[in-house]
C-alpha cells in the first residue's frame, strides 16, 4: 500500500490573527504553525493503514521552508519520507496543480488529505486534484477501511452518513473520527531526523484567485440581559437596534 | 443518525482543546531551543493534556497510582529519553529530557516522580554502572514500561546521611544474602525491580538489582500521604533475600554511585518544578482576569499584579537556569553543586508560586477544580526528596568555603 498524505501548514487554532500591508497580507510574526487539523486525521489514518497492511506513507506539503517543522512532525508521527513543493500555496488551483504532479508520478494507491485546510477553508483541493489526474474523489470521509483491495468508506452527508465502496486508487478528503490524532513519541521524533525530505520546485505559477483584502470578523457586541417576561422590549431591540427582524 | 451522536463521534481528543494552558516565555527562551526541542515539548504537552490532566484530580483524591500510565509513559518515550536507542531509550539530549520533565510536572509532580525514578534512578544506574548483560536484560523493558523500577537508598534512620545505611549483603558462595530496609521509595508498591544500595562485607556501598518475587523481598505501601497522592510510595524490606551474583552492578562502588543518580534526577526536578510553577501562574493569571470583585477583575488591583509579576520574574529566572544547566550537562560540565543550586532554587520558587496562586484563587484555590492545592501539596515532598532544601544549601556552602558542614 503506497499512500500519499497532503498536509497543510496552518496557524495554530489559538493564534491571534492580524494583517499587515493595508490588510493585504497575513501577519506571520509570533505565529505557531501546526499540521492542518483535518490533514492530521488523514495522516493518523494513513499511519494506521500502513501498520495494518504494510507499505509506505509519504507526506506532501506545498509551502515554504518555514513549514519544515510540521513536516518533521509528520515524519515523527510515522510518515516514511516527505516532499515539499517549495512555494507559497497561492490558491487552491495552484496547490492542486502541484499535488497532481506528484500524484501522476508517484503511483499511489491512496491519496489522503483533510476535507479542508483550517486557514482558508476552501475545501476545493481534493476535488481539483481528482479532476486533474482523473481519479475518483470522496469527501468528507469519516471512516476508511481497506478490504481485499477495495476501500469501505463512511461519508458524512446532511444529518447522516453514506456508506460507499471505492476501487483503489482514489482521493479522499478526511475528517474525524477517521482516526485519533497521533502524538509523536520520542523515538519517532529521533528517527524523523534522518528520514528523507525532498524539496522540489513548483510546476508553473498559474492561479485562479487574486486576493484583494483581509478583514477580521466584527467584534462581539455587549450582551444585554432582558427580563424573561419583557418580550416587548426584546422585539423592539431586535427590530430597531439589532435590525434583524 | 441523530446529530448529537455524530458530534460525540467527532469529539476525539477533546481534552487537548479543553486545557487552555499557555506557556509563559517572557525572555524568548524558545529562541534558544531547536525545532526538535519544541516538537518534543508540544508532544509531551499534548500527551499530558490527553492522558494526565483530565484524570489526575481523581487519582489524587482516591490516592491511586494509575498503573496504566506506566505503559503509556513507555509508549510516548518518557522513560530514559537520554538512554541510547539501542537499549530502547530515546537517544535525546538533556534539554529534551528537561522539557519532558517540565511538561509532565505541569500535569502533576507525582506523575513526574514516576518518570524521574524510572529514567534517572533505575535506567541511569543500570546504563552507567551495569554490565552489558544487565543493560540488555533490563533497559529495553524499562523503557517500554513493561517493567517498573524503583530506587532504594534512603532508610528509616538514614535520610540526609545515606553513608550510615545499615542495609548489607554477604557473599555466601552462589549468591548474595541481602538484609535491611528502605523507606520513602517512590514506585515501590508497584515496582517489578529495585535498584538497591547496600554495604558489602568490606563496608563498601554497591548497587544490586532486586526483582519482585525473590524470597524475603516485600514492598509495604506507605498510606496516608497528603502529597504526591497519584504516585505510589512504600518501603523495601529485605529478609535474607538471595540475590544472584549477576545482579550486582559491577562498574562502580561507594556513595558516589547513587549520588550520581541523584544528580540526574535533581536535574529533572529543576525542570519539572518550573512546569508546576507555570501551571499555577497561568491558572492564577486567568483566574485574576475572570474574577470580578468591587465591579472589576481582581487583576486590576496592585497587590494581585505584584503577585503575578513576581511569579513571572521567578519563572523566567528558573527557565534560564534550566536552559544553561542543560547545555552544560550536554557538554559534560554540570557539577553537583550547580545542579543543587537549580533544584533548590526552582523547587522553592515553585512552592512559593503555588502558595501565592492559591491566594489569588481565594476559596477556589483549595478545591480540586483547580490544580493549585495539589501542586502545592506535591511540592512539599519535592522540596524534601532528592536532597532536602537545607542539604542543597550545605552542598553550596561547601562549594563556596571548602568546608563541609553536614556533620
Amino acid at each position: 500500500m503506497k499512500i500519499l498524505v497532503c498536509i497543510t501548514n496552518v496557524p495554530d487554532t489559538t493564534s491571534r490573527i492580524a494583517f499587515i500591508n493595508n490588510d493585504t497580507e497575513f501577519d506571520k510574526s509570533g505565529i505557531q504553525y501546526v499540521i492542518g487539523p483535518y490533514d492530521d486525521f488523514a495522516l493518523a489514518r494513513a499511519v494506521e493503514l500502513k501498520e495494518e497492511l504494510g507499505g509506505t506513507v509519504t507526506a506532501l506539503n506545498v509551502g515554504e521552508a518555514y513549514g519544515d517543522p510540521v513536516i518533521r512532525k509528520a515524519l515523527a508521527i510515522g510518515a516514511d519520507d516527505a516532499i515539499r513543493i517549495n512555494s507559497f500555496p497561492k490558491d487552491s488551483f495552484f496547490v492542486a496543480k502541484q499535488i497532481a504532479e506528484v500524484v501522476k508520478k508517484g503511483g499511489y494507491d491512496l491519496v489522503l488529505m483533510g476535507r479542508e485546510s483550517s486557514d482558508f477553508n476552501g475545501g476545493q483541493v481534493h476535488g481539483m486534484v481528482g479532476e486533474m489526474v482523473g481519479l475518483p474523489v470522496v469527501s468528507p470521509v469519516m471512516k476508511l477501511d481497506i478490504e481485499n483491495g477495495k476501500a469501505k468508506i463512511a461519508r458524512e452527508i446532511d444529518g447522516g452518513k453514506e456508506f460507499l465502496e471505492v476501487n483503489l486508487p482514489f482521493i479522499a478528503g478526511c475528517q474525524e473520527p477517521i482516526a485519533e490524532w497521533k502524538i509523536p513519541n520520542m523515538r519517532g521524533i529521533m528517527s524523523a531526523r534522518t528520514k528523507p525530505l525532498q524539496v522540489l520546485e513548483p510546476v508553473g505559477d498559474e492561479t485562479r484567485i487574486s486576493l484583494k483584502k483581509f478583514s477580521l470578523p466584527p467584534e462581539k457586541g455587549e450582551v444585554k440581559m432582558i427580563d424573561e417576561d419583557n418580550v416587548e422590549e426584546l422585539v423592539q431591540l431586535l427590530k430597531n437596534e439589532a435590525k434583524v427582524i | 443518525m441523530p446529530i448529537n451522536t455524530l458530534q460525540q463521534e467527532k469529539s476525539t481528543l477533546k481534552n487537548v482543546f479543553t486545557d487552555p494552558f499557555e506557556s509563559p516565555d517572557f525572555y524568548a527562551i524558545d529562541d534558544l531551543l531547536t525545532e526538535e526541542h519544541k516538537l518534543i515539548r508540544s508532544s509531551i504537552r499534548d500527551f499530558v493534556k490527553k492522558e494526565i490532566t483530565p484524570y489526575v484530580e481523581d487519582w489524587c483524591q482516591k490516592a491511586e497510582f494509575p498503573v496504566e500510565m506506566v505503559k503509556k509513559f513507555g509508549k510516548i518515550g518518557a522513560f530514559g529519553p537520554t538512554i541510547p536507542l539501542k537499549y530502547g531509550g530515546g537517544g535525546l539530549d538533556n534539554i529534551s529530557y528537561g522539557l519532558i520533565m517540565q511538561e509532565i510536572e505541569r500535569g502533576d509532580s507525582g506523575m513526574r516522580s514516576t518518570a524521574s525514578v524510572q529514567g534517572s534512578l533505575v535506567m541511569y544506574p543500570i546504563y552507567t554502572f551495569g554490565s552489558e548483560e544487565q543493560k540488555r536484560k533490563y533497559l529495553p523493558k524499562l523503557a517500554s514500561g513493561e517493567l517498573l523500577g524503583c530506587f532504594g537508598l534512603t532508610e528509616p534512620d538514614f535520610g540526609s546521611n545515606p553513608a550510615g545505611m545499615l542495609s548489607n549483603f554477604k557473599d555466601v558462595g552462589d549468591y548474595y544474602l541481602l538484609n535491611g530496609s528502605k523507606m520513602w521509595i517512590s514506585n515501590a508498591p508497584d515496582a517489578d525491580i529495585a535498584v538497591v544500595w547496600a554495604k558489602n562485607e568490606q563496608d563498601r556501598i554497591k548497587g544490586l538489582i532486586v526483582e519482585r518475587g525473590m524470597e524475603g523481598f516485600t514492598t509495604p505501601e506507605t498510606h496516608g500521604k497528603w502529597s504526591l497522592r497519584a504516585s505510589g510510595t512504600g518501603e523495601l524490606v529485605f529478609d535474607n533475600v538471595k540475590v544472584p551474583k549477576a545482579n550486582l552492578l559491577p562498574e562502580k562502588d561507594g556513595l558516589g554511585a547513587p549520588l550520581l543518580c541523584l544528580d540526574s534526577a535533581r536535574y529533572g526536578i529543576a525542570w519539572g518544578s518550573i512546569g508546576a510553577a507555570m501551571d499555577c501562574y497561568e491558572s492564577a493569571r486567568r483566574y485574576a482576569l475572570e474574577r470580578i470583585q468591587f465591579d472589576k477583575p481582581i487583576a486590576s488591583f496592585q497587590l494581585i499584579q505584584k503577585k503575578l509579576a513576581e511569579m513571572l520574574t521567578e519563572i523566567t529566572k528558573g527557565q534560564l537556569l534550566n536552559w544553561r544547566l542543560g547545555v552544560m550537562k550536554d557538554e559534560g560540565k554540570a557539577t553537583t553543586a550547580q545542579i543543587s543550586l537549580a533544584k533548590r532554587n526552582n523547587v522553592e520558587i515553585a512552592l512559593n508560586i503555588a502558595r501565592e496562586a492559591r491566594q489569588i484563587h481565594g476559596g477556589m484555590g483549595i478545591i480540586g477544580d483547580y490544580s493549585i492545592m495539589r501542586h502545592m501539596a506535591n511540592l512539599e515532598s519535592v522540596i524534601t526528596y532528592e536532597g532536602t532544601h537545607d542539604i542543597h544549601l550545605l552542598i553550596l556552602g561547601q562549594e563556596i568555603t571548602g568546608i563541609q558542614a553536614f556533620s
